[in-house]
C-alpha cells in the first residue's frame, strides 16, 4: 500500500531524505570550554573561541567524538578511523567566525542503516548516508527592536551531528517514523536528549516528486524544521506544490525553503541562494582526527542493547505481539519499566496493562515514571493477584485506581475493601438459586432456546455478589443450573 | 584555471571585500598569476600520496569534556560596536 498522490496526469510518488541535526550531549562546546545548558541568560555561556576572537584556537572535546562515534554504532554505520574538519564559509550575523566548523569530504561516520517501525508490527530498512560533527550557530532575536536584530551566542560552538538519510523514505508517515525512531536510539544512547521543541533536534526536509518508476525529479530543501508534525505538514505541502507546478507546465528550481507552522506552508529563501557557494577547506586550526581502534572498541562496549534489539527480544521471550513490543521499546525507562512488571508474571497481561491502563493513568494525570503513585513492583503485584485469581481483570481495575490514588500494595487493597474473588462455589450457588427463582420468565426463554440470556444471568450473578464472583465459575454454574 | 572579471567579482562578493569594476581586470591578471604559479605543482605525479594536511607529525590533541570558560558576558560584548541586554545588537537581518 503505497503512498500517492493524485494529480491531474495521475498519481505521483513523494522521495523524501532528511538531514537531522541533533545537539550532541556534552557538558562544554564542540572546540571550548564553554557550557552547553538550555536557558542561560544571553551571551553568558560563550568563550571567547566561540565568540571568535582573534587569535584563539579550537580545541576538540573527546566526549563530543566519543558521542559520535557511539551514534555511529548505534546506527550500525562504519566508523571512520580518519576524519576531517573543514571551514564551511558563510556571512551571518549569527556566525561570529564568519564559517562554521563542520565535516565535508571525511566525516566521522559513513553509511548505515535504521530500522522504521511502520503501522500493523512491519518494518522497513532506511540508509543512512553519513554523520558528521559540526558547531551550531548562534541564535538571532528579530522581534525585540524595531531597526535591530539581538544575537545570543550560548549556541554557538555546541556540537551538533548531522545525520543524513538516503532519500528512501516515501510518505509523510516514514519520515515521522525515520524521526521517532532516531530519536528513540538517540536517547538509548545518550547522544541527544531529542527535544525537539528546545530545537535539540531539527531536520532539513528534502523533497521531490516523480511518476512511479520514474527517475528522480529535481528536489528542494526546506531548512530547520523543528517537529515531526511540521516535517510531514512540509513534506505534503512541499509535494503538493511541485506536482502542480508540474502539471501546469513548470519546471521545479532546486531551492532552499522555509517552513511557515502558522500556515503549514512552504515559501522561497531567495537570499540563500547566493551564499551556497561554502568554498570549503580544512580547518587549518585543526589538525585530522584519527582514532584510536582499542578506544573505538572500548566504546562499543558500552553501547546498550538497542530498540531493535530489545523489541526482538520482548517477542522471543515474552511472546509480545511486534506492535507491542514495539511501543514498549520506545523508551529506554519504559521498557525498563515494563520488564520489571512482566518479571516472574503473565508477559502478555503484563504489557496490557503496561501499555494500557499504567501509561494512561500516567498520561492523564502528567506524571512520569520516576513521581508515579505506584511501582513497577506494585504493578506486578496486582497482576500476580489476576494470575492466581485473587480478583478478577475487572476488580483489577478498581484496586488499580485505588492504588493510584493512595500508593497502597494491591494486596492490601483488595483486603481493606473486601474484593477478594468468590471461588467459593457455595455461595456463587445460593446467588444463582434467587436469580433463578425471581425471574421464571428469562429461565423460561433460555430453555426455550435464547441461548444469549446466558449474558444476562451471569451479569445478575456477577451484580448480587458486588463483581466478585469468579467469571469463569459463574459461567459453569448457570449453564449447570440452567439445564436441571 | 583562469580567472576572469566576472569570477573576481564573485568571490569578492562572497568574501564581502569591496573591489571597484575598475580594479576588477588588474585583480585577475594578478590571480591569474598566482594561480599559474601554484599550478607547477601539478608536474609532479602525486598519484597514491596522501595530502600533506600539517607539518607537524601528530593527530588531533583531545580536551576533556569540563565546564571550564565563559561566564564572562561583559568581556564578549566589550568589543561590539552595539550591545543591549547582554545581546549583541546589530542592525536587523530578518529572512
Amino acid at each position: 500500500m503505497s503512498y500517492r498522490i493524485k494529480g491531474n496526469t495521475g498519481d505521483w510518488e513523494v522521495v523524501i531524505g532528511l538531514e537531522v541535526h541533533a545537539q550532541v550531549i556534552s557538558n562544554s562546546k564542540l572546540f571550548s570550554g564553554a557550557a552547553t545548558a538550555f536557558g542561560a541568560e544571553p551571551n553568558y555561556q560563550v568563550s571567547l573561541v566561540d565568540a571568535a576572537m582573534p587569535g584563539m584556537l579550537p580545541v576538540l572535546n573527546k566526549e563530543v567524538v566519543a558521542q559520535g562515534v557511539r551514534t555511529g554504532l548505534g546506527l550500525r554505520a562504519k566508523i571512520n578511523m580518519k576524519s576531517v574538519f573543514e571551514r564551511k564559509n558563510y556571512f551571518y550575523a549569527d556566525l561570529p567566525q564568519g564559517y562554521q566548523i563542520s565535516q565535508f569530504l571525511e566525516p566521522i561516520v559513513g553509511e548505515g542503516v535504521l530500522t522504521l517501525d511502520l503501522d500493523g508490527g512491519e518494518t522497513r530498512d532506511v540508509g543512512i548516508e553519513r554523520m558528521h560533527l559540526e558547531q551550531d550557530a548562534g541564535k538571532s532575536i528579530h522581534d525585540q527592536h524595531p531597526t535591530q536584530s539581538y544575537i545570543d551566542l550560548n549556541r554557538s560552538g555546541v556540537a551538533l551531528m548531522e545525520i543524513v538519510s538516503r532519500p528512501d523514505l516515501r510518505s509523510p508517515e516514514e519520515a515521522g517514523a525515520y524521526l521517532r525512531k532516531l530519536r528513540s536510539i538517540l536517547r538509548y544512547l545518550g547522544t541527544c536528549d531529542g527535544n525537539m521543541d528546545e530545537g535539540s533536534m531539527r531536520a532539513d526536509v528534502n523533497v521531490s516528486v516523480r511518476k512511479p518508476g520514474e527517475e528522480l525529479g529535481t528536489r528542494t530543501e526546506t531548512k530547520n524544521v523543528n517537529s515531526i508534525r511540521f516535517v510531514q505538514q512540509s513534506i505534503e505541502f512541499e509535494a503538493k506544490r511541485q506536482i502542480k507546478v508540474i502539471e501546469d507546465g513548470g519546471k521545479i528550481v532546486q531551492e532552499t525553503r522555509l517552513f511557515d507552522p502558522s500556515t503549514g506552508t512552504t515559501r522561497s529563501m531567495r537570499s540563500k541562494e547566493e551564499a551556497h557557494d561554502y568554498r570549503y577547506f580544512p580547518d587549518p586550526d585543526l589538525l585530522p582526527l584519527v582514532l584510536d581502534p582499542a578506544w573505538v572498541e572500548e566504546i562499543k562496549k558500552t553501547i546498550p542493547e538497542l530498540p531493535d534489539e530489545k523489541k526482538a527480544r520482548f517477542i522471543k521471550d515474552f511472546g509480545l505481539s511486534a506492535y507491542d513490543a514495539g511501543i514498549l521499546v520506545t523508551d529506554r525507562d519504559r521498557a525498563a519499566f515494563y520488564e520489571a512488571v512482566a518479571e516472574g508474571r503473565d508477559a502478555k497481561l503484563a504489557a496490557n496493562w503496561v501499555m494500557g491502563d499504567y501509561f494512561g493513568a500516567l498520561n492523564k494525570s502528567g506524571l512520569s515514571l520516576e513521581n508515579s503513585p505506584v511501582s513497577a513492583k506494585q504493578l506486578g503485584g496486582l497482576i500476580g493477584l489476576i494470575s492466581d485469581d485473587t480478583i478478577s481483570g475487572r476488580i483489577a481495575k478498581e484496586v488499580f485506581e485505588a492504588m493510584w490514588e493512595s500508593g497502597k500494595d494491591a494486596d492490601v487493597i483488595v483486603e481493606e475493601k473486601g474484593l477478594k474473588q468468590i471461588t467459593d462455589t457455595s455461595a456463587i450457588e445460593a446467588a444463582i438459586d434467587e436469580i433463578i427463582a425471581n425471574n421464571p420468565g428469562q429461565v423460561e426463554g433460555y430453555k426455550g432456546g435464547n441461548e444469549r440470556l446466558i449474558g444476562w444471568f451471569v451479569g445478575q450473578t456477577m451484580k448480587a455478589t458486588g463483581g466478585k464472583a469468579n467469571p469463569g465459575m459463574v459461567n459453569e454454574l448457570l449453564k449447570k443450573k440452567l439445564a436441571e | 584555471m583562469s580567472v576572469d572579471k566576472n569570477t573576481v567579482a564573485k568571490i569578492a562578493k562572497l568574501a564581502r571585500i569591496r573591489v571597484d569594476e575598475a580594479q576588477q581586470e588588474a585583480l585577475s591578471g594578478e590571480l591569474n598569476q598566482i594561480l599559474g604559479w601554484v599550478e607547477q605543482l601539478s608536474e609532479l605525479d602525486t598519484t597514491g600520496v596522501e595530502p600533506m594536511t600539517s607539518v607537524v607529525e601528530m593527530t588531533q590533541p583531545l580536551r576533556e569534556d569540563v565546564v571550564n570558560d565563559g561566564h564572562y558576558v561583559d568581556r564578549v560584548t566589550k568589543n561590539a560596536p552595539d550591545s543591549a541586554h547582554g545581546f549583541y545588537a546589530v542592525p536587523k537581518v530578518v529572512e
